[in-house]
C-alpha cells in the first residue's frame, strides 16, 4: 500500500507493507506514480538493481537513487518490482518499458531522493517506508 | 512544531535571535503578508542553517522563501574557509545552477502577432522537454568532460551561439576550478543524451513582452523598450546535477561526523571546505554549473533556429543567465574587512551591484540584471542587483514566486485543461505533453510573484527595472 504526501515544493511518497522487502517495492510504485499511472506502464524489460548501506533508512534512500538512475539512463518506466533484502542489501528484479509521451503522458520527472522525512520502521510488524522526491 | 519568535527589525526584514546551537541570527525579508506565508519549518531550515560551523553574519531567506530539505528555497548562507566554514550539499540542491536565461529577439508584440501560433508550435517542435527527453547531441564520456570543463564557451567552441553571448553569462560562461574528474561515472551517464533538454516540473522556455519599465536609465542600459519580446529559458544542469548532488549528499551524511559536525537534520550534510571531500564536491559541482551553462547555451541555438525560421528580422541577443542554485566563492566585505567566503545560494539569485568586476563592461554602470521568473500566467521581472544588496544578503535576491501549495493539493484543486483554457482567453499560448504536470503547476499554487518582487525591491534587494508578461509558455 502506497500513498503520496504534501510537501510544499515536490511530493513525499510513503508505503506501508508486513515486510521490508514488500515496502520497498510499495514506495517504488508510489515513485513511478510522481511521473504517472503505474498502471499505464507494461512490465516487458527486467533490469537487474543491487545496492547496499550501512542501516536501513540509507538502504532505502540508495534503493530509490538506484530507480531514478535507471528510470533516466534508460528513458524508461517501471511498474512491477521484486525486492529481496538480505545484511543490508538490496537484490532486485524491476520491470517496466521505455517512456512514451502519449501513452504515459509523464508529469514530472524524479530528480533525486532527499533525507527529508526520512524514515524506515517496524511497528507491530508492519514496515512503514517513506522520503520527499525533488522533482 | 513551534514557530521561533521573530522579530521586526525593519519594514521588510525580521530577524530570529540565535537560540540553541545557533552561532548567528536568522535573517527574513518579507513584507506583512508574506512573512504569515513562511511556516514554522521554512523558518527551523532557517536557524538550522545558522547553527552550521563558520557560518558568517546570518542565515538568510528571501521573500520567496519556502520548505526546502536542508536549506529552505530562497536560503541564503556564506561560510568562512579559514574558519572551519563548511560547504554543504544541500545548500546548492540537486538542481545545480538552475537558473534563468533572458534574450531579447529584435521584435515587438505587434510584428508577432499574427505567427503567435505557429512560434509556439515550432518552439514546442523543436526544444526538446518533458520526462524522457532526448537531445540531437549525444556525448562519450571524453567529450563531456571537455563540456564539464568548458561550459558555454565550449558549446560556443562546438557551434552553438557565439562569442558575443558569453560576455552575457555569470562566470563568462565558465565556472572555473570545475573537475570533471570528480563527477561519476554514473552522473555522466545520465548526462550522456541530455544535453540541449529543458527537463520538466518547474522548467520551462518562454516568449514575453515587456509590459512596464519601472527605472528608465538601466532599462535603457539593459536594451529594454515597452512592447519588445523576449524569450526566457529556465532550466538546470538535468540528470548529471541530481546525480552530482545524490553521489556527494550520500558522502557528506556519512563523513559529516568525522569533522565533529553535529547534523539537525541530515539533508544539512556538510563538510569544512577546505576538507578533501569538500574541495571534491567544490570541483564536481563546479562541473555541474558549467553543464547547465552549456545546456542553456545550447538551447539558445535551437530558439535562435526556430525564430529565424518564421522572422527574418528576429535578433536574439542575450540580456543576461544567471544561476539561482549555487555555492561560489566571492569576496564580501564583513566588519570592514574584504574575506573570501563560500556563498551558498539555494533558490535565490546573486544581485551584484554597479561596479562590480563581473559584470560586463555594458553593465558596469547598472548593476547585474536579476532575472525573476514567475508562473505560467503570472509576470516576470528584470531586476538589477544594487549597492545595499552587499550589505544586506552579500549580494543576494529572491528567485521566483516560490510555491505557496504542494503538488498533490494543486492536482486535487485544479485540472491541466481548465488552465490552459483559462490562459488561452487571456492570449497565452500553452504548450505541454502533460496535462498532470499543468495542475502541478498551476499559477495559483505558486505565491504572488509581484508581492516577492515588490518586498525584495523594498528591502533593498535589487532594484525594479522591468515586468514581462507570457505570451507563450512551453513547459518542461
Amino acid at each position: 500500500m502506497w500513498e503520496h504526501f504534501a510537501h510544499q515544493a515536490d511530493i513525499g511518497i510513503k508505503a506501508t507493507a508486513e515486510s521490508i522487502s514488500k515496502a520497498f517495492e510499495d514506495a517504488a510504485l508510489a515513485l513511478t506514480a510522481i511521473v504517472t499511472d503505474p498502471k499505464k506502464v507494461d512490465a516487458v524489460e527486467c533490469v537487474e538493481i543491487e545496492c547496499s548501506a550501512e542501516e536501513d533508512e540509507l538502504l532505502f534512500i540508495n534503493w530509490l537513487s538506484s530507480i531514478i538512475y535507471e528510470m533516466d539512463v534508460r528513458k524508461m518506466l517501471f511498474s512491477r518490482f521484486e525486492v529481496q533484502i538480505e545484511n543490508l542489501t538490496v537484490h532486485a528484479k524491476i520491470w517496466g518499458e521505455k517512456i512514451n509521451q502519449i501513452k504515459h503522458s509523464p508529469a514530472v520527472e524524479p530528480k533525486a531522493v532527499t533525507y527529508n522525512q526520512l524514515s524506515v520502521k517496524e511497528e507491530n510488524g508492519k514496515w512503514t517506508v517513506q522520503c520527499v522526491i525533488d522533482v | 512544531m513551534v514557530k521561533p519568535p521573530l522579530k521586526r527589525v525593519g519594514e521588510y526584514c525580521w530577524r530570529v535571535e540565535p537560540f540553541g546551537r545557533m552561532t548567528v541570527p536568522g535573517i527574513i525579508f518579507a513584507d506583512n503578508n508574506l512573512i504569515n506565508d513562511i511556516d514554522e519549518k521554512t523558518i527551523s531550515q532557517v536557524c538550522n542553517v545558522a547553527a552550521l560551523p563558520g557560518i558568517v553574519k546570518a542565515s538568510f531567506a528571501m521573500p520567496d522563501a519556502h520548505m526546502g530539505y536542508g536549506f529552505c528555497i530562497g536560503g541564503v548562507a556564506a561560510f568562512d574557509p579559514d574558519d572551519g566554514g563548511v560547504i554543504s550539499g544541500g545548500g546548492v540542491g540537486f538542481d545545480i545552477a538552475c537558473g534563468v536565461r533572458t534574450f531579447h529577439t529584435g521584435l515587438t508584440v505587434d510584428e508577432i502577432e499574427g505567427l503567435r501560433e505557429r512560434l509556439a508550435e515550432s518552439l514546442f517542435r523543436d526544444i526538446p522537454a518533458g520526462v524522457g527527453s532526448t537531445g540531437n547531441i549525444i556525448l562519450t564520456s571524453g567529450k563531456l568532460d571537455d563540456m564539464l570543463a568548458g561550459g558555454a564557451i565550449w558549446a560556443v567552441e562546438k557551434g552553438f551561439g557565439t562569442k558575443e553571448d558569453l560576455d552575457f553569462i555569470e562566470e563568462h560562461g565558465r565556472m572555473k576550478g570545475a573537475m570533471p574528474e570528480k563527477v561519476s561515472p554514473q552522473a555522466k551517464k545520465r548526462q550522456q543524451e541530455q544535453m540541449g533538454t529543458l527537463g520538466s516540473g518547474n522548467h520551462y522556455l518562454e516568449v514575453q513582452k515587456v509590459v512596464e519599465i519601472y527605472d528608465n536609465a538601466i532599462a535603457e542600459g539593459y536594451g529594454l523598450k515597452k512592447g519588445d519580446v523576449m524569450v526566457s529559458v529556465h532550466c538546470g544542469s538535468r540528470g548529471l546535477g541530481h546525480q552530482i548532488g545524490t553521489d556527494y549528499l550520500r558522502e557528506m551524511a556519512s563523513q559529516a561526523g568525522s569533522f565533529g559536525i553535529e547534523l539537525p537534520d541530515r539533508e544539512l550534510a556538510s563538510v569544512p571546505v577546505n576538507s578533501p571531500l569538500g574541495q571534491d564536491y567544490l570541483g564536481a559541482m563546479r562541473a555541474g554549473v558549467n553543464c547547465a551553462l552549456a545546456n542553456r547555451q545550447i538551447l539558445t541555438a535551437l530558439i535562435r533556429r526556430v525564430f529565424s525560421e518564421i522572422f527574418h528580422k528576429a535578433q536574439l541577443k542575450m540580456l543576461y543567465d544567471v544561476s539561482h542554485n549555487t555555492a561560489k566563492m566571492e569576496e564580501h566585505e564583513v566588519n570592514g574587512k574584504i574575506k573570501m567566503l563560500l556563498v551558498h545560494r539555494k533558490g535565490a539569485t546573486r544581485s551584484f551591484g554597479p561596479g562590480s568586476s563581473d559584470l560586463p563592461p555594458r553593465y558596469k554602470s547598472f548593476g547585474q540584471p536579476v532575472l525573476i521568473g514567475g508562473t505560467m500566467g503570472t509576470s516576470s521581472y528584470i531586476l538589477a542587483g544594487s549597492t545595499q544588496s552587499e550589505s544586506l544578503a552579500f549580494s543576494s535576491a529572491c528567485h521566483g514566486a516560490g510555491r505557496s501549495m504542494s503538488r498533490t493539493a494543486a492536482t486535487k484543486r485544479w485540472q491541466g485543461s481548465q488552465i490552459v483554457k483559462e490562459l488561452a482567453g487571456r492570449r497565452i499560448i500553452i504548450k505541454s505533453r502533460s496535462m498532470r504536470g499543468l495542475a502541478e503547476e498551476a499559477p495559483d499554487a505558486y505565491k504572488n510573484v509581484s508581492a516577492v518582487v515588490e518586498a525584495t525591491a523594498n528591502a533593498g534587494l535589487a532594484k525594479k527595472v522591468a515586468k514581462l508578461l507570457p505570451i507563450i509558455c512551453v513547459k518542461g
